[in-house]
């Protein structure tokens, strides 16, 4: 059996769990047997998980999981594998996946391959799994021998897909004794989908001259529904808040798409972004080292470029 | 105060990335190392800014081969007291947790610092790792760490946002980005190093559960497809088309 532990932020699941069970279903299927979706703590609408293709779904709704703690979760879900027999467990690559994953590995005495971004092949009793190494520069392949597999799965590296029906939680219960940990707080920026998660970012770096001229890029965003970001001196001279900061030193993203607006492309700020899967770059240098990393490029002022973007984008959206 | 800094080496940032000819090996010649930055800037700098408060030690720790002996000095040149290298190739994240965390099983540890992780094999694994081997709280991807005797309050970076919480000490905790800021050696550190005892400290015997089978260069872009700077439409038509993400 594979078993997919669905986190739930607060008691949402969010696309990343959708991502897991979807990914979960299709491990099943290569291997024979079925997906199970895990989740903790009092979760909305868990049932939805049978949609992306678990075909049970426990839950396990003691409410001190509701603050996250790896050393219960990971007791938890360890339990939760011996007991059903799983070969397989499956994380998502977020703050509470990776944080659970290496957990789980030694209480499970598995393999772990984390921040995996497609399907396995199946050698026998190994599993083959491909994840993306030197911040993008490369690709490996590794092996799983243990008879039972850990995998952190990369975000947008699956499309959730829900081709199945909901089924009914069964409640569990396990043992909760482990956490240390007390959560006093948990501050979210409202509104905009968090970096990792989003499927389209808007990115702009020292060529906006200041933050004072945020706005054709912030209307951008707000067109495409994307979440904005920026290079790591723009974060760093305050223009924008540090959380914007993507790149080595930042935050990783693989959107479907990477608007990037007067920023060199530096190899510290593409190690963060060059697993997008469609970049544009809008540079008024031609020379610029972002143009041989990207898909679609504009060599032009980016204070006209930018506002006829978002016209063109506009128009676009009233027809479509 | 008795702290412990795990420092990892790996290729400079910039490093040109290339393997032997069957994919099996990390092509090294002409590569420049450096200790992993999330380890030097902010994991090591907020260890030796605890010491300096409230006294103790913090000793960097290093699994890996004689020729990372440059990159420790430098841990102990920017602040560290002592090190200890455990002479062994670090095979993978499991093998390198499992040295790590029979040394410092019997050390009696206050905190176990890491950096949110290596950029060369960009894993996150080792501290979860080294936390469930020691039964020890893991605090992931930290931004901030205050301690207030034996409670530490520090801040976490979860998707969106922070969480802020507390743990008693011991416990291992990942540091990333905001946790402090970086800080360059000066002479008399450089000086000071060469005298700081580095101590070496032979591997445990390890089962392998992962191995690499290969590595591979990404398939090269197609080349940037450019739109004059008149024509937006056209731009917006081919991300409808033909890249279909909009
Ligand atoms: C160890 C290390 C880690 C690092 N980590 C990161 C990281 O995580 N993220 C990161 O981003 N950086 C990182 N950096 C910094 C990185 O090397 C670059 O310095 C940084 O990315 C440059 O930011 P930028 O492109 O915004 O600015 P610049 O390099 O100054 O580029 C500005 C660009 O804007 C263009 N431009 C100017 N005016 C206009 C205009 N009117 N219209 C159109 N284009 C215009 C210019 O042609 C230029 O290409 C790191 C550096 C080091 C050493
Ligand atoms: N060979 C090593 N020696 C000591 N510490 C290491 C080593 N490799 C990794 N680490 C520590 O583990 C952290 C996370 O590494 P990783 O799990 O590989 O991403 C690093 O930031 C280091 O603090």
């Amino acid at each position: 059996m594979v078993l997919v532990f669905a986190e739930s932020p607060r008691g949402n699941l969010k696309k990343a769990a959708f991502e897991a069970v979807t990914y979960g279903k299709k491990v099943a299927e290569l291997l024979g047997t079925d997906c199970v979706a895990l989740t903790l703590g009092t979760v909305k609408d868990a049932a939805e998980l049978g949609r992306y293709g678990a075909s049970r779904v426990l839950n396990a709704g003691d409410a001190s999981f509701e603050k996250f703690d790896s050393q219960s979760h990971a007791a938890a879900i360890a339990d939760v594998a011996k007991n059903n027999g799983a070969s397989v467990v499956i994380t998502s690559h977020t703050s509470t996946g990776k944080a659970v994953a290496g957990r789980l590995a030694i209480r499970l005495n598995a393999g772990l391959v984390s921040g995996v971004n497609s399907l396995p092949s199946v050698e026998g009793g190994a599993l083959r799994l491909k994840k993306s190494v030197f911040s993008g520069k490369a690709i490996a392949e590794y092996e799983i021998n243990s008879p039972v597999k850990i995998i952190s799965l990369m975000g947008n590296a699956v499309k959730p897909e829900a081709t199945g029906n909901p089924v009914s939680v069964e409640n569990i219960s396990v043992s909760t004794g482990a956490g240390r940990i007390r959560v006093k707080d948990v501050k979210t920026q409202e509104g905009r989908v968090p970096l990792p998660e989003a499927e389209i970012v808007v990115s702009a770096g020292r060529g906006m001259k200041g933050p004072e001229h945020w706005g054709i890029v912030e209307e951008l965003a707000e067109i495409l529904g994307a979440t904005t970001a920026c290079s790591r001196p723009v974060a760093d001279s305050h223009w924008r808040p540090h959380h914007e900061h993507v790149g080595q030193t930042g935050i990783a993203i693989r959107p479907n798409l990477y608007i990037a607006i007067g920023i060199s492309g530096a190899i510290q700020h593409l190690a963060g972004v060059n697993n997008s899967k469609v970049i544009v770059v809008v540079n008024k240098d031609p020379e610029a080292p972002f143009f041989k990393a990207a898909d679609y490029g504009v060599v032009g002022d980016l204070f006209e470029v930018v506002p006829r973007l978002n016209e063109a984008f506009k128009k676009f959206k009233a027809s479509n | 105060m008795k702290l412990l800094v795990c420092i990892s080496q790996t290729p400079d940032t910039t490093a040109k990335v290339s393997f032997n000819a069957d994919g099996t090996e990390f092509n090294a010649a002409g590569v420049q190392f450096i200790m992993n930055p999330y380890d030097e800037w902010y994991a090591l700098v907020r260890a030796c800014e605890l010491r300096e408060a409230l006294g103790g030690a913090v000793v960097a720790l290093n699994v890996g081969p004689a020729s990372n002996e440059t990159t420790i000095r430098k841990a102990l040149a920017i602040g560290a007291d002592e090190a200890v290298r455990i002479n062994a190739e670090p095979k993978s994240a499991a093998y390198t947790a499992k040295q790590i965390a029979e040394y410092a099983r019997n050390e009696k540890f206050d905190i176990i610092f890491l950096g949110k992780e290596t950029i060369d094999y960009n894993g996150s694994e080792v501290g979860a790792m080294v936390a469930e081997y020691l039964d020890l709280p893991y605090i992931s991807y930290a931004s901030k760490l205050d301690l207030n005797g034996n409670v530490a309050t520090l801040e976490r970076d979860i998707e969106g946002g922070v969480e802020v919480l507390e743990v008693d000490l011991p416990f291992v905790v990942s540091a990333a980005k905001g946790m402090a800021e970086q800080r360059i050696p000066n002479m008399r550190g450089i000086m000071t190093a060469r005298t700081k005892p580095l101590k070496e400290v032979q591997p445990v015997s390890f089962d392998e559960p992962v191995k690499a089978v290969r590595f591979t260069l990404p398939p090269a872009k197609a080349g940037v497809k450019l739109v004059e700077p008149d024509n937006m439409d056209e731009l917006v038509r081919l991300l409808h088309e033909e890249a279909k993400v909009i």
